[in-house]
């Protein structure tokens, strides 16, 4: 259709040649500064190609003058975020953990830098809001195995649960008493009548007072005469409404047969004493942590229980 | 213009622009075009220094975007950022308001107000000074490139740079502390980034005021393709009056033409007398005798060449002269026209004034009745509950507080629809929890804090309950925010 081309009366402008129902186009000529975005364009682009990685070769780019790259990207920004970081954590390594409460903007860092590290290490077993599971601590709630303070908490994640090559690490065990044969299923189940009885989930009955007798002989010297719990042997209190195990009938005649012994990793070695710190401030401040004690002991060893003593915290 | 259509010239794939040197014109527009430069150029560079107290906390600088701590002061408006809907109100009127001055005057904004208007008409003033007038300039493009010329060349140009430089370093001042900054920006030690857009606004007003200009408002600018689609029969245009004009005539021709016409009574003599006189004025180098087209700012300066040349031919002024469409028929029918305000009042600008200030009347309600303190809570989900040693449920709350006035203040949140509800934050212990908690929050600030809140473990399993923040100040003020209690349900609160 290029025989279509004339120059239009009214504008002097030539069209394109093509005609639709009547409907011509002009061919009105490009402003000429608009060329000199296309050179600009041209020379940007050339720049780039020799600056920046740009042409694909058979394994690699061409590497670029800058010598850029995204991973070095990365590990610049890595880099720099440590530097920024460094003065906050040699702080936090030189201020004991009960003690951060008294500097706000320090503890404030070091909950982020644990909540950080808590998503990365903690959430496979305490889950991602740190609720736990059956087996796992509810690390929000008011009630702790091995204490809440700061301190204690620094601890028992530092040497964690059951750890054999541990020499400090949280360890206690409760005697499987129906499977090695010390209780019969009969007593197990007047015993479960008891721990049902005092943690408020069942009237006492007939049987829940056998247990009681049963429990005084068994049980109490780790759980205490009102079952209430020692910390220092980490045996659990069987009188509050948190069950690590469940406190129905069947979970409780599961535990009080077979015993129960949760782990945790002992993270020392693992990760450093700061993120480790870090951890245990942002435990703490999930709303259960406790105030700081004065002296926290390491318990020394086994004792019966009846809720296995697994917890993070 | 007529070709034959079997020859057509192969014509440039890319057009060179056109020169326009526009004569130097005197009248009642340029008049009006000097004033408003003026106010405009004033506003600009004089805004940033004006000063406003706020007190202790606030910055003192009337008109100033805090880019870096979010915040827009405007006199005594503070606009935060969750309030952006009011920039957001006013760029709608900006928006519009050029319908509404579009409907009722045509395109005034673009004659006289636009910065690219403006800065043009500046680049051009100076050009004028430097080089001459329109024929000066003329001459000096064909000539030589002589010592003189490059002299006259190098000066235009460093008289442009050093506009554009200032353009530029009056902007950053809206964005910070403007004698800070000044003085920062002297002695090196300003961010990068205001040397980076002083660079930019420098670079951006020399190339569109000094090079492009007209090619700006022809190929670049939107405005003027939605403003032919605006205009209507009742429309102010710049219009050469063809009617009036036309044929048009000069010279011996003229003279000649008139006294072969003084026999003829039917025929006549145009006004126009064909001296290029509108065309030499116009600075987007265009010909309004042959009618409105989008080169077109109407920025008046034809108008006052013409009426100048008008007078010196004895003949009535405003042969080219703002109307409408409509008025020029009924000119050329001899009727009379009706008054302008008739022609400004009709439903369209009504409309769109109506529509302009009804925003703006909006505006300025909420803006008198705009709370101060604002409460945003969100509720943990992850828990939702936490099961307590002793059996009641807590739940988590992120409370934010806004203090949006210029002092710090001490605010109380108490939580209601909760029986035997007891709330600590994250400074506190269940211990000492209590109805409710004080926080302290600075001036101007947003501060977040992590209340607890535990209640009986038997209950509904999701209860509304409402948090309440009130300021313990004698000018009090409170807000609210409604939320969620959620307990375990209760088959599984029996396991």
């Amino acid at each position: 259709m290029s025989d279509g081309k004339r120059i239009d009366q009214a504008t002097g402008t030539e069209t394109v040649g093509h005609e639709w129902d009547g409907i011509e186009e002009l061919d009105t000529p490009m402003p000429r500064w608009w060329l000199f975005g296309l050179y600009a364009s041209i020379v940007f682009a050339l720049g780039y190609v020799v600056l920046y990685p740009a042409i694909p070769l058979a394994d690699r780019a061409t590497p670029g003058l800058l010598g850029w790259t995204s991973r070095g990207e990365l590990a610049d920004a890595v880099a720099s975020e440590t530097r920024r970081l460094a003065p906050i954590r040699r702080e936090i390594a030189a201020t004991p953990v009960d003690a951060l409460a008294a500097r706000p903007a320090l503890l404030r860092a070091a909950q982020e830098g644990g909540h950080s590290a808590f998503k990365v290490y903690c959430v496979q077993c305490h889950g991602t809001g740190a609720a736990g599971s059956k087996g796992y601590p509810n690390l929000n709630d008011d009630d702790w195995l091995w204490g809440g303070s700061p301190a204690a908490l620094q601890a028992t994640i530092t040497n964690g649960i059951r750890q054999p090559d541990n020499a400090e690490t949280r360890v206690s065990q409760m005697p499987a008493f129906g499977r090695d044969g010390i209780l019969k299923p009969a007593e197990i189940s007047d015993l479960v009548a008891h721990v049902r009885a005092i943690s408020h989930q069942a009237p006492v009955t007939r049987a829940a007072q056998r247990g009681a007798m049963l429990f005084t002989a068994n049980c109490a010297v780790c759980h205490g005469d009102a079952g209430t719990g020692n910390r220092e042997v980490g045996a659990p209190n069987l009188t509050d409404a948190i069950w690590l195990y469940g406190g129905d009938r069947a979970a409780l005649t599961t535990t009080i047969t077979n015993a129960r012994g949760g782990v945790m990793p002992a993270w020392t070695g693992r990760l450093d004493p700061v993120t480790i710190k870090m951890l245990a401030s942002y435990v703490h401040s999930l709303g259960g942590g406790e105030p700081p004690v004065v002296a926290q002991t390491v318990p020394a060893a086994a004792a019966p229980d009846a809720k296995a003593p697994i917890d993070g915290g | 213009m007529a070709a034959d259509p079997q020859i057509v010239p192969q014509g440039p794939f890319f057009e060179a622009r056109r020169s326009v040197f526009p004569k130097a014109i005197d009248g009642p527009f340029r008049r009006f075009k000097w004033l408003v430069m003026a106010i405009t150029l004033t506003v600009y560079y004089v805004t940033p220094w004006l000063r406003w107290d706020r007190g202790p906390y606030a910055p003192d600088q009337a008109v100033l975007v805090d880019i870096a701590h979010r915040r827009f002061y405007m006199f005594q408006i503070e606009i935060w950022p969750h309030e952006f809907y009011y920039v957001a109100g006013l760029l709608v009127m900006a928006g519009v308001g050029l319908f509404l001055v579009t409907s009722a005057v045509g395109r005034a904004w673009c004659g006289y107000a636009c910065p690219q208007t403006v800065w043009t008409d500046m680049f051009v003033h100076v050009e004028r000074m430097i080089d001459g007038d329109r024929n000066a300039q003329f001459r000096l493009s064909a000539a030589p490139w002589t010592p003189a010329k490059i002299a006259r060349r190098v000066a235009k140009h460093a008289v442009w740079l050093v506009i554009a430089a200032a353009t530029g370093g009056a902007w950053i001042f809206y964005f910070a502390d403007a004698p800070t900054l000044a003085y920062a920006f002297i002695t090196g030690t300003a961010p990068f980034i205001a040397y980076a857009t002083v660079g930019v606004l420098t670079f951006t007003t020399y190339t569109l005021g000094g090079l492009m200009r007209e090619q700006v408002c022809i190929y670049m600018c939107p405005w003027p393709r939605i403003q032919a689609a605006m205009m209507d029969e009742q429309s102010l245009a710049v219009t050469y009056k063809a009617w009036r004009g036309e044929p048009r005539g000069r010279g011996v021709k003229r003279t000649h033409d008139l006294a072969e016409l003084a026999n003829d009574p039917a025929a006549r003599m145009g006004d126009c007398i064909d001296c290029n006189a509108c065309v030499a004025a116009c600075p987007t180098g265009i010909d309004i005798r042959e009618g409105s087209q989008i080169g077109c700012i109407t920025c008046g300066l034809c108008i006052d060449a013409c009426d100048d040349i008008m007078a010196k031919v004895g003949r009535p002024a405003r042969l080219i002269g703002y109307t409408s469409e409509a008025d020029e028929k009924i000119a050329q029918a001899g009727g009379t026209l009706k008054p302008p305000l008739s022609r400004l009042l009709r439903a369209r600008t009504l409309l769109y004034f109506m529509v302009w200030a009804g925003i703006g009347l909006g505006m300025v309600f909420a803006l008198g009745n705009r709370a101060r303190i604002d409460l945003s809570v969100a509720q943990t989900r992850n828990p939702q509950w936490v099961r307590l040693a002793d059996g009641q449920i807590r739940n988590t709350y992120t409370i934010k507080v806004r203090n949006m006035e210029g002092r710090p203040r001490n605010m109380k949140i108490a939580v209601a629809g909760l029986a035997g509800a007891a709330l600590w934050d994250e400074h506190g212990d269940r211990r000492n929890a209590a109805q409710q908690v004080t926080m302290h929050v600075g001036a101007d600030q947003v501060q977040a804090v992590q209340l607890f809140l535990a209640a009986p473990g038997t209950g509904p399993e999701h209860q509304d309950i409402a948090f309440t923040v009130h300021a313990t100040d004698a000018e009090g003020g409170t807000a609210h925010e409604t939320t969620r209690f959620d307990r375990p349900d209760t088959e599984e609160h029996g396991e």
